[in-house]
Formats: structure tokens, sequence, C-alpha cells
């Protein structure tokens, strides 16, 4: 198959000469915000950096990192680089754990991101006619808006449905017949799931591709979602301090997410000691924005984990592919001192055939000690009328968790329907330690 | 021949055995005996009904799981010695019993791993068979 490119002279360029690009784009940010924004000057000030003498790339991690603290801090209005006259758009976190953090762009900004947008669904085969179904949540969140306007730079035709009302979305799918699909992934399933019970068979519609980001999964995840509505799922990711979704997405490979690298630096970093890792190691993603004009980021502290490889795709586009995230520095567990991600028990489940897709992590203490548990929904694949077929179906499963995490996990079943389905980000897991309720 | 049990999982929660009783009677699906067994959070109802198919269909509705099985239903007397009699019948023939229980109209309803043998090897001894 030959591959086509909405801007190949930047998608295939070589790496002497985006490191040019993005060198002389990067001198021009940390002028703009030494300029512009007090809370930046101070910062390149204290660290001795000079914007006007950048000259390479070592001295940019002389520069502290940017945190979402630091964006509360200066709440809402004053990381801002341009004056608000010059402001089009503002897009906000939601704030569950202290003064949201706000995000503004320009008009040149808005356009950036969805040309970067456009040239990621064009890289998944999305051409101008083609539907697309946008069921990420339109409003503050930026996935509804930010794929809206990638959709139209694109030329295709946006349907701008939003999240929820699942009958109805089901309905668009078979009356509009988009190529496409955007949301998050455990709403693709739940999407599924509805459907399945509708008596939809998702092999007669038109849909092909779902853009499924905003939460961290799993290839066996990506497997169930195939599977269950027949199409090709491809992971995007983004954040909204950075830009929102596009930051990165995978291509027709599925072999690592493209960071739009034009646009951003990426940098892996050890958590615990803030230095750069090995080229190709795992470590915390940091982004520093470098066309961005109305907030741009200085090493912005993702907490997501991931690696990068510079080596170029398959599909022949030089920029680097991050890893799917494993999870989130925050997200990581630590039961009785040992740290567990929520990706790696989502990944021995997942591999189970007879475990459906919904399931939640509870953390708790008992007696003084943590304790872990995953609830699992008991589907009829799983249920006989033998008491010790389940029980030896449960400790089957608590083996495998402790083959693959090494901790005891237990295993609770439930009945089916009962674990909440999420049609924004799944909330997986629940720690009762904080308070947390399932 | 043997007679069909529906047995339905339980979470170990206040009002679900209830809320099994309540779509039964609603269905006018007359509720014949059953059993239940329980593990730490969770437990199994096993119930014979007067109609499974209807009464699998209604609680899966409901969103119960449910699972049909074959099993063995004795007639017996209410006497001493009857049950005796059919325990005495299979440990004979090494059958090993997994569950029993009693349902109205003084029958035993039974699971063995062969339940055509044991039908067999009971009506030879005079035993009634229900169906």
């Amino acid at each position: 198959m030959d591959l086509e490119f909405w801007d190949s002279n930047i998608e295939l360029i070589n790496r002497e000469k985006l490191d040019l690009l993005q060198l002389d784009r990067l001198k021009k940010t940390l002028i703009n915000v030494y300029e512009n924004v007090p809370f930046y000057k101070k910062r390149l000030d204290e660290c001795g950096v000079n914007p006007y003498k950048f000259s390479n790339f070592d001295e940019l991690e002389k520069i502290p990192f940017t945190t979402k603290e630091d964006l509360r801090i200066n709440y809402p209005f004053n990381m801002f680089a341009r004056p608000l006259n010059q402001i089009v758009r503002i897009h906000s976190s939601s704030g569950t754990t202290g003064n949201p953090t706000v995000v503004a762009y320009t008009k040149s900004d808005i356009d950036v991101w969805g040309d970067i947008i456009a040239r990621q669904l064009f890289s998944l085969g999305l051409r101008s006619g083609d539907a697309v179904q946008n069921s990420y949540g339109y409003g503050l969140f930026t996935g509804g808006l930010g794929l809206h306007y990638g959709i139209e730079a694109l030329g295709a035709i946006a349907i701008p449905v939003s999240g929820g009302n699942t009958e109805r979305q089901i309905k668009i799918m078979q009356d509009f017949k988009p190529a496409a699909i955007c949301c998050t992934p455990s709403y693709a399933l739940y999407i599924a799931e509805v459907g399945k019970e509708m008596g939809i068979d998702f092999n007669n519609l038109q849909l092909k591709v779902g853009v499924f980001g905003a939460e961290p999964w799993t290839d066996q995840i990506r497997m169930e979602i195939e599977q269950r509505l027949n199409i090709d799922a491809y992971d995007i990711y983004g954040l909204s301090e950075v830009m929102g979704p596009g930051v990165a997405c995978e291509c027709t490979f599925k072999n690592g997410l493209h960071i739009a690298e034009d646009h951003f630096i990426p940098e892996i970093i050890d958590p615990s000691t803030l230095k750069r890792v090995e080229r190709g190691k795992i470590g915390e993603l940091v982004f520093t924005t470098i066309t961005k004009e109305g907030m741009p980021v200085i090493r912005y502290r993702t907490k997501d984990l991931t690696n990068l490889n510079y080596d170029t795709c398959q599909c022949g586009r030089t920029h680097a592919r991050m890893a799917k995230t494993i999870g989130r520095s925050d997200d990581m567990l630590i039961i009785r001192g040992v740290n567990v991600f929520p990706s790696q028990i989502e990944e021995v489940l997942m591999k189970v055939k007879e475990i459906e897709p919904h399931y939640l992590i509870v953390v708790d203490k008992r007696n003084y000690l943590d304790y872990i548990e995953v609830w699992i929904e008991v589907s009829e694949d799983i249920f006989s009328e033998k008491m010790n077929a389940l029980e030896a179906f449960e400790s089957s499963i608590e083996h495998k968790l402790y083959s693959a995490i090494g901790i005891n996990i237990g295993v609770k079943l439930k009945e089916p329907k009962t674990i909440k389905r999420s049609e924004g980000k799944a909330k997986r897991v629940v720690d009762m330690r904080k308070g947390e309720k399932p | 021949m043997p007679i069909k049990q529906l047995t339905v999982f339980l979470e170990n929660k206040l009002g679900r055995l209830a809320e099994v009783a309540r779509i039964l009677k609603n269905e006018n699906i007359n509720l014949q005996g059953f059993s239940t067994t329980e593990a730490r959070d969770y437990g199994i109802l096993r119930i014979v009904v007067s109609d499974p198919d209807k009464a699998r269909e209604a609680l899966k509705k409901a969103g119960f799981t449910t699972h049909i099985a074959d099993v063995i239903c004795v007639g017996v007397e209410d006497k001493p010695g009857e049950l005796l009699q059919i325990l005495d019948t299979l440990t004979e023939k090494k059958i090993n019993i997994d569950y029993i229980y009693v349902i109205a109209g003084t029958r035993v309803v039974l699971s063995v791993p062969d339940i055509e043998e044991a039908e067999k090897i009971l009506g030879e001894k005079g035993l009634r068979i229900c169906f």
C-alpha cells in the first residue's frame, strides 16, 4: 500500500533539519515567555538562561520544570503569554483537587491544533467525505472541541454528538454511517455492550476507525474493542496543559504514538532524581511547547510514564514515538511497599477471555495492612451450578495476578452490570485509604 | 429422566434473594424448592421451578447470571429411613453426591457426576424418580 501524507515535508523531515527547526522555535518560545509571563521571567533569570542567547538543547535541562501546581498558583490567567484581546479560547480542567488549571489559545494556536489532528486523522486513512462521530465531551474539557476542529481542518464531516446518550450514539452510527468514532476507550466498550443488547451487528456498520484517548489503555483492551466494534482502534494522546488531544497519535502500524515534534519537544526524566534518563528507558514524559503563543509551557511534567523511540517508523515518519503510557506516576499504587500500576492488573485480566472488560480495583487497609482486590463481573461463561468451579476460577485469577505482579490481589465476583460503566474517563481504581468509595 | 435446576449467582447483599423471589412471583412461576451455598462475598442459589426456561429469561432480563443444569429428583415418603435408602444405594456403587436438598412434595434433588447412571441404579432399587 502506498502511504500518503498530509504534510510530507514535516512528517518525513530528517533529524538534523528537525533539530534546527525545534531549536529555532524553542528560542522564540523562550523569548515569548521571558517577555510576557512574569513567572517564566523569574524562572529563567534564576537559572541563568538568557533566551536571547539560547543556542543548544543542553541548556534546556537547566530550566526548572513546570508543574500543575505552578499553573494552579497562577490561576486563572497569569500564565498567559498574550494579552486577552488575542486569546480566542479557554479550556480548563475540572479542578477536583484544588484550583482548576486554565489554558488559553490564540487564533493561530487553534489553527495549529486543528492541523496537527487533521494530519493524524489523515494518517489513519480518513479523508474528506468521511464522517467522524465525535463522542468526546464538548465543553471545558479539550477532548470534544480539540477533535472537532481537527476533523473540520481535515475537511471531513464532524458529527458533534458529544458523550452520553448511548442509544442515540448507536442510531447515529447506523444512520449517518460515520467512518470513525472518537471517544475514551472505556466508552467505546460501553457502546459495544449497549449495541449488543440492542441487537446491533457492528460488522454491518461503515465504522472502520476508532480514535481513543484521555485515559491509559492496554493492548488487550485494544483487541477487545477491535473485535467488538469491528474496527481498527488507535491511541491518541494529549493533555490540556500542553495543547489537548493530538500531542501524539498512533499511525496505522500501531507501534507507538508519533509525537508532533514540530510543535512539542519531549523529554523523559526519572521522576525521583528529575534527571533525563538514557534514551529508550521508561520515565516521566516532559513537554515543552514550541509553537504555542497563548500559553506556552516549558518542561511541563505530564506525570505520564512511557519511553521514546527515535527510529524511523515503518510508515516513514521520523517524529519520535512514545510507547502507550503505562500509567501515571500518581496513579501508581503502593501496596505493602510494592509499586503496582493498574495497567499491569488490566493486562492480566484481559488475557482471560471469560472476563468482561469492566473491572474495578479496590484498595483498602485491613488490620493496618494494605489490601488490594479486583472486582469482576460473573458472566455466564464463568458461572455454573458448582460452587467449586467458581472458587477455582477465582483462585486461578488470583494466581495469575500473583505470578505477574508479585503481590496477593484478591478477586471478588460481582453480579453483572454492577460495576459502573463510564461515558467519559473510566474510574478503574478506588482507593479507600484516601476515603474514596466504590 | 432428570429435571432442570436453575442456578443464580447472588452477591451477599441485602435483598438479592428477595429480588429473585419477587421476579418469580411476578411471572407467576412456582418455586418448588431451593438451596443456597455461600462463600465469603457471594452465594449461589439453586432452585427448582415450574417453568425453568421462563424463569431464566426473566432473571436474565433483570441482570442476573444464571445457569441451567440437570439434576435427579427422587420422590420419598415422610418417614424414617427414606434418605438413607438413597444414600446407601449410591454409596454401594461408589457414587459421590455433589450436593443434595429437599423440595416440596417430599422430593429429594441431588447432583452426581453421571446422572443417567445414577438414575438407572436408583430406579432398579425401586426408588421413584420424578420428572
